[in-house]
C-alpha cells in the first residue's frame, strides 16, 4: 500500500478532481453560473481516463487520518465494476442535463453537488475501511439533500429532503455502531477486509449495524418510504442519486462486507429474506403507482431487494450484475421521464398515454429500459436476476424470488402499456399546445446519453452467455459462483413475457384506472402501505413530544429549582435579618448588662479603708491555702 | 514569548483605556489589530511547536511535551507559582481561541457596539484571561483567570447585552461564580493532600496525591468536578445557559460559547484526568452516563425551541456531553492498560473542544446577523431567506450541516472518535448518546428550513440584507478551519493526539 507506484495516486486524482471541481463551482456561486454546465461535463468525461486505468491497474491509496485509522481507497473486482458505473451513469446524467438547461437560478449549485455527490459516491464504492466509508457514505446523504431541495422556494422539496436525510440517518446509526463495534472486536485500522473476523459478541454489533446502514440507504423495508419523497427533487438527480447509484451503494456495501453478514449466521438470511420481501412488497406498490416517477422509484426499492438478497446469499456475482444492469436501466428511465415531464408538463400515468408515440428515439429507449426492467430475455436484468436466483438456494426464497420477478415484469408493462397506449383528447391537447412533440427537437446532448444507456441495458444481457458469466465471476473473485441452470433460465424467461404480454394487452385496452373506480385494497399500497405516516406516529410524534416535555420540565422543574434554591438565600437573609440578629443583639444586651452588673459588684470592695483591705487580703490568702491543701490531698 | 501572546491583549486594552479621544472606528480598527498580532503569535508558536517535533523543553509530563515555559515564584508560601507552558492539548485551545476572538473583532468592525472603548477593551481582557487559563500550570493561577472570565463575561452581557440582560447577567455570574467556589473547594483539598502541599499541576499530576485514598479522591473530584460541570455546562447545572446566551451580544455569545464553555471541559482533561486517576476510573461509569445524559437532553431540549438563538445554546449542552461522554468512556478501561479506544476516545473529546468552539462561535455569530437584520430570533418569524440572502443562507447551511456532524467537516471527526472509542469501553452511555447525532440533525434541519426554504417571509418592517464583507471575514475562516479538521485532521491531530495519549497513559497508570 501507499504511494510506492505513481499509478496509485490515479485514485486520487479520481476522487479529487469531481470534490475539487464541484467545491470551485459552489465557492464560485453567481459567478460560476455560465461556466457550471460546461466545467461539469468536461470533468464527467475526463473521468473516463482515471476510471479506466483504476479499473485496470486496480490501485491502493492511504493517507494518516486518526490514531491508528487510516484513509485508505482502492479498486478491486467490485471497486471497479461501482466505479465504472458511477462514472458512466454520471457522464449521462450530466451531460443529459447541460442538454434540458437543467438547474436553472442555480447551475452552480446544481452542477456543483452533482460533482461532489460523484466524488463522495467514488470514494463510498472505493473505502477500504470504515472510516472513510462513513466520510463518503454521509457526504451522499447531504449531497442528496442539497438535490432534493433544489428548487427551495417550493413549500415542499424542504421537508421531502430533510425526511429523505433523516430517514437515511437513522440506519447510519448502525454504522456508528459497526465503526465502535469493530474497533473493540479487533479490527485493524477498521479494515472492511477484517470485519468477518471480528470477535464475539461485537460481530453481531457489526454485522446488523452495517445490515441497517445499507437497508435504510438502498430503501429496503422498512425505510422505503424515504425514496418516495426524494422523487421531488429534479428528474436527473432521480436518475443519478435515487436510483442508478446513491440508493444502490446500500446493496452495494452489503456485497462488500458479505463475508461479515455471512460470519454471523443470522445476518445473511435476514438480509436475503428482507430484500427478498422488499422485491416483492415494493414491487406490488410500483405495480399500482399512478405517477410515473413513484412507480420508478418503487422498482428501485424492489429490484436492490434482489442486490440485497445476494448478498444475503454469498451470491456476490449476481449482486454485482444486479447493480450495474440496474444502474442503466432506471438512470435511463428517469432521464426520459425527466424528459416527459420538461416536454409535457406531467408525470403522471393517465396524461402520459401516447408519449412514447410522440417521442419516437425517447419512447424506443424508454421501452428498451422498461423492458430490461421487466426482465425479458435476453436483456440485463434478466440475465442479472437469474444469476442471483441461482445463489438462492432455500426453496422458499427461491420462490419469492421468481414471484418479485413476475411482479417486476407487471410494473414494466404497466408503464410501457402507458406510454404506448393511444393518447387521450385532453392529453393531446396539452402536447399539443406544449413545446412541441418531436425528436428533432432534441438536443445531441439529450440523444446521446439515452442511446448509450439504453445499449448498456440491452447487452448486458450477456452475463446470461455462461462464458461471460464465468469471466465476471472471476472479475469479483468469486470463480466457483453458482451459474443458473438452462432451465431456470427459461423458466423466468417465460414469466417475464408471459406477464408483461398481459399487462401491456389489459393495459393498453383499458388505460390507467381512474383513482375512483380502483379497488380498496389498492389504496394503501399506492401510498406505499403508509410507511411514512407509520414512521411519523412511531418515531417522529414520540420525540417531538418527549422533546417538548423535556424543555418544560427544563423550564419549569430545572430552572425552578435553581432559582428557588436561589431565592432561598434572601428569604434566609430576610429570616436572619428578623429573627436570628435581634436574638444576637438580645443575647449582646444581656451580657454587656450582666458585665455591669459584675463591675458594681466589682466597685464594691474598694471602700478606701485599709483595715478592710488587710481583712480581705487575709480572707484571699486562706482561701488560697484551703486550696492548696485540698489540691495537694486530691493530688 | 508565550508570556508575550497573554498579555498581549490585556496591554491593548490599558492603551485603548488610557489614550483619549479615540473614534469608534479606530478602537475598533485597534482592537482588530491587536487580536491579529496574537493569532500571528500563535501561529509562530505553533509552528514552533510542531518543528522541534514536539519535543519541547520539558519532556512528557502533564498531556505530552511542554513547550515554551516559565515558571516563577508568585505566592511562594502557599507553594503557587506564576507556572505557564503549552502541550498538545492547550496548543490548539490556545489557537482556536485567538482565531476566534479576531473573528469577534472583525464582526464587531460591521456591528458598531455602543461604548466601543470599553467594548473591546473588555473583550481584550478577556482574551487574556481566557489565553492564560489554557496555558495555566498551576491550579491557583488557573482558578484566578476562571473566575476573571465569569466577571468579564458578566460586564460583557451586562453592559451590552438586550432583552434582560442585567437578570441574565446576574443569573450567570452568581451560578458559575458558585460552581467556581466549588472548584476552589477542590483544588485546595488537592493542596492539601500533596506532600510538599503545592498547586503546581504538573507536580500534582507526578505525586499523584490522592492515590490509594478512595473516599478523599471521591470527595476532591466531587468539589472540582461540580464546578467544571457548572461550566461546562453539564445537565443538570446548565439553566445559566439559554438566559446567558438569548440576552448576550452575538459576539459575547460567541466567546461564551467558543472559548468560556471550553474551559469546564478542558478543566476535566488537563486537571481531574491526570491529577485524580484513581477517582476519575472509579467513577468513569457513571461520568460516561452523564455524559450520555447531557447529549441526549440537550438535543431533545433544543428540539423543542423556536428560538434559534436557545436552540444553538441548547445544543452546546449536546455538544460538550459528547466530551464528557469520551472522557467518561476512557475513565472505564482497566487501569495499567492504555488501549487505542480510550487514546481515541480522550482525542475525540479534545477535538470536540476546538471543533465546537470553531462552529458555535460561527452559529452565534450568525444568530447576529439575524438579529441585527430581523430584530428577533424567533424563527416563526422568518421564511426563504435563502431568496434575499444567499451568502448567509450558504454559510449557515455549512455551519449547520458542520454542527450536526456531517463528515468533511470538524464536528464528525471529533464525534466519530468519541463513539468509536466509547462503544468498546462504555457500551451502554455510548448506544444510548447515539440517537444524539439523529436528533441534532433533525432540529438544525427543521432550523434551517424554517429559516432559508419556502416563500419568503420576514418580520414586519424589516429588510433582509445578505452577508456584508466583514460579517463574512469574522465567519467564514471559522467554518473553513472546520473543514480542514474535517478533511485534513492530521494537521491538528499531529499536536493533539500525543498529548491525548499521554492523558490516557496518566489517568490509567
Amino acid at each position: 500500500m501507499g504511494a510506492t507506484d505513481p499509478v496509485d495516486a490515479v485514485l486520487w486524482v479520481l476522487v479529487g478532481l469531481p470534490a475539487l471541481a464541484g467545491a470551485a463551482l459552489l465557492l464560485g456561486g453567481r459567478r460560476a453560473e455560465r461556466a457550471a454546465a460546461p466545467a461539469a461535463t468536461a470533468v464527467a468525461v475526463a473521468l473516463a481516463v482515471p476510471a479506466a486505468v483504476a479499473a485496470v491497474h486496480r490501485p491502493a491509496v492511504t493517507a494518516p487520518a486518526l490514531p491508528g485509522i487510516p484513509f485508505g481507497l482502492a479498486v478491486d473486482g467490485l471497486a471497479a465494476i461501482g466505479v465504472c458505473t458511477l462514472v458512466a451513469v454520471f457522464a449521462a446524467v450530466v451531460v443529459f442535463s447541460a442538454g434540458e438547461r437543467e438547474g436553472a437560478g442555480g447551475r452552480s449549485r446544481y452542477y456543483g453537488l452533482l460533482l461532489l455527490f460523484a466524488a463522495a459516491m467514488l470514494a463510498t464504492v472505493t473505502a477500504t475501511d470504515l472510516f472513510t466509508l462513513l466520510m463518503a457514505w454521509e457526504v451522499m446523504g447531504a449531497t442528496s439533500y442539497g438535490l432534493i431541495a433544489f428548487h427551495w422556494r417550493h413549500p415542499r422539496t424542504g421537508s421531502s429532503a430533510a425526511v429523505s436525510f433523516l430517514t437515511t440517518r437513522t440506519a447510519d446509526l448502525g454504522m456508528y455502531a459497526a465503526a465502535g463495534a469493530a474497533l473493540a472486536g479487533g479490527a485493524r485500522g477498521l479494515d472492511l477486509g477484517e470485519l468477518a473476523g471480528v470477535s464475539g459478541p461485537w460481530d453481531h454489533v457489526v454485522a446488523g449495524g452495517l445490515l441497517a446502514a445499507a437497508l435504510g440507504k438502498a430503501a429496503q423495508l422498512p425505510f422505503s418510504f424515504w425514496l418516495s419523497r426524494a422523487m421531488d427533487g429534479p428528474s436527473p438527480v432521480s436518475a443519478l442519486l435515487h436510483s442508478a447509484t446513491m440508493v444502490a451503494a446500500g446493496g452495494y456495501l452489503l456485497l462488500r462486507v458479505e463475508p461479515a453478514l455471512a460470519a454471523t449466521g443470522w445476518a445473511g438470511p435476514a438480509a436475503a429474506w428482507i430484500g427478498a420481501s422488499t422485491a416483492l412488497v415494493m414491487g406490488a406498490v410500483a405495480c399500482v403507482q399512478h405517477d410515473l416517477k413513484q412507480l420508478l422509484a418503487a422498482s428501485t426499492s424492489a429490484q436492490l431487494g434482489f442486490v440485497v438478497l445476494a448478498a444475503g446469499v454469498g451470491g456476490v456475482a449476481g449482486g454485482a450484475a444486479q447493480f450495474a444492469a440496474h444502474a442503466a436501466a432506471k438512470s435511463l428511465l428517469f432521464l426520459v421521464a425527466g424528459l416527459w415531464l420538461a416536454r409535457l408538463g406531467t408525470k403522471h400515468l393517465a396524461e402520459l398515454r401516447g408519449a412514447a408515440r410522440g417521442h419516437p428515439l425517447a419512447g424506443t429507449c424508454f421501452t428498451a429500459g422498461a423492458l430490461a426492467l421487466g426482465g425479458m430475455p435476453p436483456l440485463s436484468l434478466w440475465a442479472a436476476k437469474d444469476l442471483v436466483l441461482a445463489a438462492a438456494e432455500p426453496p422458499g426464497l427461491h420462490a419469492a424470488g421468481l414471484a418479485a420477478s413476475a411482479l417486476a415484469a407487471g410494473y414494466a408493462g404497466v408503464a410501457l402499456a402507458a406510454v404506448w397506449s393511444s393518447p387521450a383528447p385532453a392529453a393531446s391537447v396539452r402536447t399539443a399546445g406544449g413545446a412541441g412533440p418531436g425528436d428533432a427537437r432534441h438536443a445531441f446532448a439529450e440523444r446521446l446519453p439515452l442511446i448509450a444507456l439504453a445499449t448498456a441495458a440491452v447487452v448486458t444481457g450477456a452475463l446470461a452467455l455462461p462464458a461471460v458469466g464465468h469471466a465476471w465471476s472471476l472479475l469479483l473473485g468469486r470463480p466457483g459462483a453458482p451459474a443458473p441452470g438452462l432451465g431456470e433460465a427459461a423458466v423466468s424467461a417465460l414469466i417475464a413475457v408471459v406477464v408483461l404480454a398481459a399487462v401491456m394487452l389489459i393495459g393498453i385496452r383499458r388505460g390507467v384506472p381512474a383513482e375512483a373506480a380502483e379497488r380498496r385494497g389498492v389504496r394503501p399500497l399506492r401510498a406505499w402501505l403508509g410507511l411514512e405516516p407509520a414512521a411519523g406516529a412511531l418515531v417522529v410524534a414520540p420525540v417531538l413530544a418527549a422533546a417538548r416535555g423535556l424543555a418544560a420540565f427544563d423550564d419549569r422543574v430545572v430552572d425552578r429549582a435553581v432559582t428557588g434554591a436561589a431565592s432561598g438565600v434572601p428569604r434566609l437573609a430576610g429570616v436572619v435579618g428578623r429573627r436570628v440578629e435581634p436574638a444576637v443583639e438580645a443575647v449582646v444586651a444581656a451580657v454587656a448588662t450582666g458585665a455591669r452588673g459584675l463591675g458594681d459588684y466589682a466597685r464594691r470592695p474598694q471602700t478606701g479603708q485599709a483595715h478592710q483591705y488587710y481583712a480581705q487580703a487575709v480572707t484571699a490568702l486562706l482561701v488560697a491555702a484551703l486550696v492548696f491543701v485540698l489540691a495537694g490531698a486530691v493530688m | 514569548m508565550l508570556s508575550v501572546v497573554v498579555f498581549l491583549p490585556l496591554l491593548a486594552a490599558g492603551v485603548l483605556l488610557a489614550a483619549p479621544r479615540l473614534s469608534a472606528r479606530a478602537v475598533l480598527t485597534t482592537w482588530t489589530a491587536a487580536a491579529a498580532v496574537d493569532l500571528v503569535l500563535v501561529g509562530v508558536l505553533w509552528s514552533g511547536y510542531v518543528d522541534s517535533g514536539g519535543k519541547g523543553t520539558a519532556g512528557t509530563r502533564l498531556a505530552g511535551p511542554t513547550a515554551y515555559e516559565t515558571d516563577l515564584e508568585w505566592i511562594p508560601s502557599l507553594g503557587s507559582g506564576y507556572h505557564i507552558g503549552v502541550d498538545g492539548l492547550s496548543l490548539p485551545l490556545v489557537a482556536m481561541t485567538a482565531v476566534l476572538f479576531l473573528a469577534c473583532a472583525v464582526y464587531s468592525l460591521r456591528d458598531r457596539p455602543e461604548r466601543p472603548r470599553g467594548y473591546a477593551a473588555v473583550f481584550l481582557a478577556l482574551q487574556t484571561v481566557s489565553t492564560g487559563l489554557f496555558v495555566a500550570l498551576d491550579l491557583l493561577l488557573f482558578f484566578v483567570f476562571f473566575d476573571l472570565s465569569i466577571a468579564l463575561m458578566y460586564f460583557v452581557i451586562a453592559g451590552w447585552g438586550h432583552g434582560d440582560p442585567a437578570r441574565s447577567a446576574l443569573r450567570f455570574f452568581l451560578y458559575t461564580f458558585v460552581g467556581s467556589l466549588a472548584l476552589l473547594v477542590g483544588f485546595i483539598g488537592l493542596y492539601l493532600a500533596a506532600d510538599p502541599h503545592t498547586f503546581d499541576m504538573v507536580d500534582l499530576a507526578a505525586q499523584n496525591p490522592l492515590g490509594g485514598r478512595a473516599a478523599a479522591g471521591g470527595a476532591v473530584l466531587l468539589a472540582v468536578g461540580l464546578g467544571l460541570a457548572v461550566k461546562t455546562p453539564i445537565v443538570p447545572f446548565h439553566t445559566w445557559l439559554p438566559p446567558a446566551h438569548t440576552d448576550a451580544p452575538a459576539v459575547g455569545s460567541a466567546i461564551l460559547a467558543g472559548v468560556l464553555l471550553k474551559m469546564g471541559a478542558y478543566g476535566f482533561i488537563r486537571i481531574a484526568l491526570p491529577i485524580l486517576p484513581e477517582a476519575w476510573r472509579a467513577w468513569a461509569p457513571a461520568i460516561a452516563l452523564i455524559g450520555a445524559v447531557s447529549v441526549l437532553y440537550g438535543a431533545l431540549v433544543a428540539l423543542a425551541q423556536n428560538d434559534f438563538k436557545r436552540m444553538v445554546a441548547y445544543t452546546s449542552v449536546n455538544h460538550m456531553g459528547y466530551v464528557v461522554l469520551g472522557l467518561g468512556a476512557a475513565g472505564t478501561a482497566a487501569a495499567g492498560t492504555a488501549p487505542a479506544a480510550a487514546e481515541l476516545a480522550i482525542t475525540g473529546a479534545a477535538v470536540q473542544l476546538v471543533s465546537h468552539g470553531l462552529l458555535t462561535g460561527a452559529l452565534f455569530l450568525l444568530a447576529g446577523v439575524l438579529y441585527t437584520r430581523g430584530g428577533g430570533y424567533d424563527m416563526g418569524a422568518y421564511s426563504g431567506l435563502a431568496g434575499p440572502a444567499p451568502r448567509f443562507a450558504a454559510v449557515l447551511a455549512v455551519a449547520v450541516f458542520g454542527s450536526l456532524g456531517l463528515p468533511g467537516l470538524s464536528g464528525f471527526i471529533a464525534e466519530f472518535q468519541v463513539f468509536t472509542g466509547g462503544l468498546g469501553l462504555a457500551p451502554v452511555p455510548t448506544a444510548l448518546a447515539l440517537p444524539g447525532i439523529l436528533i441534532t440533525a433533525a432540529l438544525l434541519l427543521r432550523a434551517l428550513q424554517r429559516l432559508l426554504l419556502g416563500p419568503r417571509v420576514l418580520p414586519p418592517g424589516t429588510g433582509f440584507g445578505d452577508l456584508r464583507p466583514q460579517e463574512s471575514a469574522a465567519i467564514v475562516p471559522l467554518l473553513a478551519l472546520s473543514v480542514v479538521i474535517g478533511l485534513l485532521p492530521r494537521t491538528l491531530l499531529d499536536v493533539l493526539a500525543p498529548a491525548a495519549e499521554a492523558v490516557a497513559a496518566l489517568v490509567l497508570r
